[in-house]
């Protein structure tokens, strides 16, 4: 049996051969300002966040999210609930490569149905992560409404999917790769741009 | 009839000598012979043996002529150095009568390749419920002398007693399937750790040797001589040593499969390993070897036993047992002993034609005697390929295996049966 | 993965792999839609020569749950029946372009030969008196369930272990997981040449007060008329699982069994209904157990 891949679906499965040239495109401190920036947004858009749930796109929307409702508590003193989305069993690509592992699922405390569910990932780009949430969460439930916010949109969709909050838009050639990095996965914030050379573009 | 003067054979593995058959016959055994109009046959570097004999040959006919035919199990056996070959009753009818021998004995000679010397039923049907007509077998024209259920076990003792006595009258034996067959109902493999592991009825040791000891026994009760098939296991050489020192008459065969294979090969699950009795332990194994070696047990004989296709090709309890062997005998039994050639000589020539009373051969290749006889190049090692066997089945055991010695050339009274390896007719 | 055939082909990594997936897939079992789209346009083929409801409808509901298509071929009044070989037959289910083929056969090592000829996956549903890998697997999660570990753990699988396809998987796979195994069983039901780390006792009362888990094994019946037991009351007398010896176990300990039980001859009903039974548990746990295996062998490139 293949051992799980990496899931990283912001990115060009290929990985560059030789280290590329990489270029920092947000800061620990700029990643600090964007999440402050999106749970505003969010408090905003939401009439203050009444009934909002977050749900976490693993692997590392799921940070995100905790960070997002870490903020909305501090900025309103509200507990938003978080929950954790795997989408790899409504992946459509599932046959393009060796098995995937499944992670783990878990429902926000109180559930998705009649709540307003934002959906949060690190990167959108082909919106394919995104329909696959969508799935998966109407498998869940039936939220109220369902909004979407990433850290980075780089751009080159290929469903009719728009981000509800974007941390930053950042234009990319299809062959170059955006590469997030948490603290509670990586060990540091940052969000760099990789030049993966011409020709892996998928 | 053409003479054959067989140039440079080294005969028994002694030094190059030369060899004029005419008329069946070895006419001269020397060096620098001549011989006008002579067919003349390069045997440089080749080692001679007198051909050789099998005491347990399986040839289907009549019934199963998918499987295998008195014609091309000749072929194989002619291909594989065998000059005669001694082939069992279990055939579909069962040669329990004088006439299916003698059927089978004359397709034989229609073939013309090895003398096929029948084996008769020692009970009717092999059912093992009363005896087969052995005198009318014997006196018949294939002139039987060994009989045997081979495929079953003659299990009742008093029935074995008499078969034992009765084959006495005309100097027959009885070549026992030892199996006792309450120890080994739905047995699939030899019982030990492999079995256990792959959920395979297990065959036990004890079912052979619990037979054999009987029947050394009743042998020596009435005087008798036995013969044990295809022994297989430690325990067995064992109690047949004990015998041959009490003085009892018996004689042992062992397969070269049971030289060779160990029952872990069962862990693919491929029938074609599936054999009765078993492929039993490495420890098994080399007590077989040595018992080869120091004379307990007397013969190597093939057990081949051709299966078509869809026998083979399915669930392992569902396949039947047994597997190819007359044209890797040689071969694998050569591997075993080494170039020991006058001790194959004896245990696959000499010996089984002493034991079958088969006068014509099994002789040392002298002038005057027969000239029965097999050149092998022991130089050359071949891969073996199922389907570039002579048999009509492809159930051997040992596809893709590279064994020692090439069987060059088979001569059956003078007559190229086989000449540059490939079979005359 | 290409094949699920034997417990003894899973590493550590991978059994503790399927078994977290089962625990995923659990979770979808106990939603209000028990669907994934995963295995959609999949086809798994049921290929069954033993009546065995439970296991066929467990891997039906497994496939169904993951979107797959499903074939189920009955040996009865089929072409089976009809004297068609297993060979065939594979050559049928390849030219129908099975993804997978479940195969339940009393013929041990069937699905290794059916692997050989099928370019599919093949899962092992129980062959002979060989294997039945799920089961173990699902025992295996079954236990972690319940007792949070298995390294460690000792396991008790008494009775029929010559037989039992169920202990033969179940020692390997607890093997490798790092449990301790001992079997207990009247002497003739026990192989009489065991070559793994497994311990050995016909003492069924000298093994209760040490096990963490006891799994029973159903006994059959006709065993009796060849003569590897005296009688059925002597065997449930020696080796049947009842209240007076439940007691005796230590508090924590759990009864399992594969079923169909056989009440009254290797386990009481009082037993096998107690809270401390994980029957039902067990069947529940197959369904997911199945999706993960499925999932795992179909679930990527092929």
């Amino acid at each position: 049996m293949a051992r799980p891949t990496t899931d990283e679906s912001s990115a060009p499965a290929q990985q560059p051969a030789a280290p590329a040239p990489t270029k920092i495109v947000l800061s620990a401190a700029d990643v600090s300002r964007v999440v402050d920036r999106i749970a505003h947004q969010i408090l905003e858009k939401t009439s203050g966040a009444a009934d909002v749930v977050l749900l976490g796109i693993a692997t590392r929307g799921v940070p995100i999210a905790h960070r997002l409702a870490e903020r909305i508590r501090a900025f309103e003193g509200r507990d938003i609930p978080v929950g954790t989305l795997d989408i790899t069993l409504y992946r459509d690509d599932l046959r393009s490569s060796s098995v995937r592992a499944v992670g783990r699922t878990e429902e926000p405390a109180g559930g998705v149905d009649g709540r307003k569910v934002v959906l949060v990932d690190d990167v959108l780009f082909s919106g394919r992560t995104i329909r696959a949430a969508l799935d998966a969460l109407s498998d869940l439930g039936r939220p109220a409404a369902v909004q979407l916010a990433v850290l980075v949109d780089r751009g080159h969709r290929q469903l009719p999917i728009r981000a509800d909050y974007v941390g930053k838009n950042i234009p990319t050639a299809l062959s170059e790769q955006v590469k997030v990095k948490l603290t509670e996965i990586d060990g540091a914030d940052e969000v760099v741009l990789i030049n993966a050379g011409k020709g892996d573009a998928r | 009839m053409t003479d054959i003067l067989i140039k440079g054979a080294r005969v028994l593995g002694g030094e190059p000598a030369d060899l004029l058959l005419r008329d069946g016959r070895i006419a001269e055994v020397g060096t620098g012979l001549t011989a006008e109009g002579a067919e003349v046959v390069d045997a440089t570097g080749l080692v001679a043996l007198p051909g050789l004999v099998d005491l347990h040959t399986h040839l289907r006919e009549p019934g199963r002529e998918d499987a295998e035919t008195v014609y091309t199990g000749s072929r194989a056996a002619a291909l594989g150095g065998y000059t005669a070959v001694c082939a069992m009753a279990n055939t579909s009818p069962v040669a329990d009568t004088a006439g299916v021998v003698e059927q089978v004995y004359r397709l034989g000679q229609e073939a013309g390749l090895v003398d096929v010397q029948p084996i008769g039923a020692v009970t009717v049907g092999l059912a093992g419920e009363r005896l087969a007509e052995l005198g009318a077998m014997a006196d018949s024209a294939a002139r039987v002398r060994i009989f045997s259920d081979d495929g079953f076990c003659v299990a009742d003792p008093r029935l074995m007693r008499r078969a034992l006595e009765y084959v006495k009258a005309f100097d027959g034996v009885i070549a026992q399937h030892a199996e006792e067959p309450r120890l080994t109902q739905g047995a699939q493999m030899h019982e030990g750790d492999v079995s256990a592991k792959l959920g395979l009825t297990g065959w036990p040791a004890v079912a052979e040797e619990s037979i054999i000891a009987r029947d050394v026994l009743l042998a020596e009760h009435v005087g008798a001589r036995l013969h044990v098939c295809h022994v297989s296991t430690a325990g067995s050489v064992d109690i047949i040593r004990a015998a041959k020192a009490r003085g009892v008459r018996v004689t042992a065969e062992v397969t070269p499969h049971h030289l060779l294979l160990t029952h872990e090969k069962a862990e693919s699950y491929d029938p074609v390993y599936k054999v009765n009795p078993p492929l039993r332990t490495n420890t098994d194994v080399q007590a077989l070897r040595e018992g080869l070696r120091d004379g307990t047990i007397d013969i190597v004989a093939t057990d081949h036993a051709p299966h078509a296709a869809e026998d083979k090709e399915c669930e392992w309890a569902h396949a039947r047992p047994g597997m190819l062997g007359l044209e890797t005998a040689l071969p694998i039994v050569l591997d075993v002993l080494g170039e020991q050639w006058d001790l194959i000589a004896e245990r696959m020539s000499r010996a089984p034609a002493r034991i079958a009373g088969l006068d014509g051969h099994g002789n040392d290749l002298v002038a005057g005697a027969p000239a029965n006889l097999t050149l092998i190049d022991p130089t050359t090692r071949w891969t073996v390929e199922p389907t570039g066997l002579a048999s009509l089945s492809h159930n051997t055991p040992y596809a893709g295996m590279t064994v020692p010695g090439r069987i060059v050339a088979t001569f059956l009274r003078g007559v190229p049966t086989v000449l540059d390896g490939k079979v005359q007719k | 993965m290409k094949h699920l055939l034997s417990t003894a082909d899973l590493d550590a990594a991978t059994a503790i792999e399927i078994l977290d997936t089962a625990a995923e897939m659990a979770s979808v079992s106990g939603r209000e839609i028990k669907k994934l789209p995963t295995l959609r346009g999949r086809t798994v083929v049921n290929l069954f020569y033993e009546d065995s409801t439970r296991t066929r409808i467990s891997f039906e509901a497994a496939a169904k749950r993951l979107s797959a298509d499903v074939i189920n071929f009955s040996a009865k009044g089929s072409s089976v029946e009809k004297g068609e070989s297993l060979k065939d037959t594979a050559w049928t289910l390849q030219a129908m372009g099975a993804d997978a083929v479940v195969i339940r056969h009393p013929a041990s090592g069937a699905p290794h030969r059916l692997a050989n000829w099928v370019t599919g996956s093949v899962l092992n549903a129980g062959d002979g008196t060989h294997e039945h890998p799920t089961q173990a697997l699902l025992d295996a999660y079954t236990m972690r369930s319940r007792m949070g570990r298995l390294d460690g753990l000792h396991v008790a699988i008494v009775g029929d272990v010559l037989h039992s396809r169920v202990a033969r998987s179940n020692v390997l796979l607890l093997n490798t997981l790092g449990a301790k195994v001992t079997l207990v069983g009247p002497p003739t039901l026990i192989p009489t040449d065991l070559n793994t780390s497994v311990q050995l006792n016909y003492d069924l009362d000298a093994v209760l007060p040490q096990a963490d888990v006891v799994m029973m094994l159903r006994v059959q019946r006709e065993r009796m008329t060849d003569s590897y037991f005296p009688s059925a009351r002597e065997y449930s007398r020696r080796y049947g699982l009842d209240g007076a010896r439940l007691r005796r176990m230590p508090s924590h300990a759990i009864v399992m069994h594969p079923g169909p039980m056989n009440r009254g001859m290797e386990i009481t009903p009082e037993v096998a209904d107690s809270p401390r039974s994980t029957i039902v548990e067990q069947v529940t746990n197959g369904v997911s157990v199945r999706m993960a295996c499925l999932y795992l062998l179909l679930g990527g490139a092929r």
